[in-house]
């Protein structure tokens, strides 16, 4: 049984390497937010925000070296989050 | 004395918990969504309203805080007790500093008459009242979760103090990470939403 609980250990260096990652990414969002990229501004900076989650999710949370459990569950949430700010959305904006 | 330690059914319980936090968040994300359609001209001046570079700092604040918080659970499994500690110590300092930022910012936006219920805001467009009114609903729910973070944070430095949280056992100090992390994946969305819309 615990021979499946195998703890995995992520060096001060790669740490180092993701948070360089993030804030090379936070440099970006600020420095496209000062382009006025018509419509386009929300969904930008909603892609470099979940680039930026998804670099935490997977690697300050260790969702990667989860089990399954874990990360169907995530996944489960996430789905219903889209589909509460999706159909939210739609209903809005077609009314 | 050798009690099995079921160690993913503790982070399952904690992560199960962090969806509820996500499904919080993401309700106020649904309204700051259907306000922005309804009045897109007041929230790009609410925006700019905003201080992007105290934005800017503050997420590097929580950016190097989770970092720390990484590491220092990694230190722990290394058994290296001084490393995880100082790390800990770093970020509780990087929570301080984020809320002190928060103050002075909160501060100058009192100073130009935007706060609920202020004059300004009441006889201005609705679109407005309605950006600062989500504007302090999350941000200070966040501020709040910022405050509880540092609380389990510093519980979990006292633990690794007194030798209870060790190389066999730190469920506590992980989930409270596990926690902090979140605060900062919050921040993560909180930030160009607010600050960058144009």
């Amino acid at each position: 049984m615990s021979e499946h609980e195998v703890e995995h250990q992520l060096s001060y260096g790669f740490l180092a390497l993701i948070l360089a990652g993030l804030i090379v990414l936070t440099g970006v969002t600020v420095g496209v937010s000062y382009i006025d990229w018509g419509f386009l501004n929300v969904p930008i900076a909603l892609f470099v925000a979940s680039s930026k989650a998804t670099l935490v999710l997977l690697f300050f949370m260790h969702i990667k070296y989860e089990g399954l459990v874990i990360k169907v569950s995530f996944i489960s949430t996430m789905f219903f989050l889209a589909i509460m700010i999706s159909f939210t959305f739609w209903d809005v904006a077609f009314r | 004395m050798d009690k099995p330690v079921d160690k993913t059914g503790i982070k399952i319980g904690m992560w199960i918990f962090l969806y509820s936090e996500i499904i919080l968040f993401g309700g106020l994300f649904v309204l700051y969504a259907v306000y922005f359609h309804m009045h897109p001209e007041s929230f790009v001046e609410g925006g700019l309203k905003l201080d992007r570079i105290f934005g800017a700092i503050n997420t590097l604040v929580l950016l190097v805080s989770s970092f720390t918080v990484a590491a220092s659970i990694t230190a722990i499994q290394r058994s290296k007790k001084m490393h995880a500690i100082w790390f800990l110590l770093f970020s509780i300092g990087c929570g301080c500093v984020f809320l002190i930022i928060k103050y002075f910012e909160w501060g100058a936006k009192f100073a130009k008459d935007l706060y609920p219920n202020s004059d300004t805001l009441l006889d201005g467009e609705p679109g407005l009242n309605v950006f600062f009114g989500l504007y302090y609903t999350i941000t200070g729910l966040h501020g709040l979760h910022v405050i509880i973070g540092m609380v389990l944070l510093l519980i979990s430095l006292i633990l690794v103090i007194k030798n209870k949280v060790t190389a066999e056992r730190y469920a506590m100090l992980e989930n409270s990470g596990l926690y902090w992390h979140l605060v900062d994946l919050i921040w993560i969305f909180v930030f160009p939403l607010f600050y960058l819309v144009l």
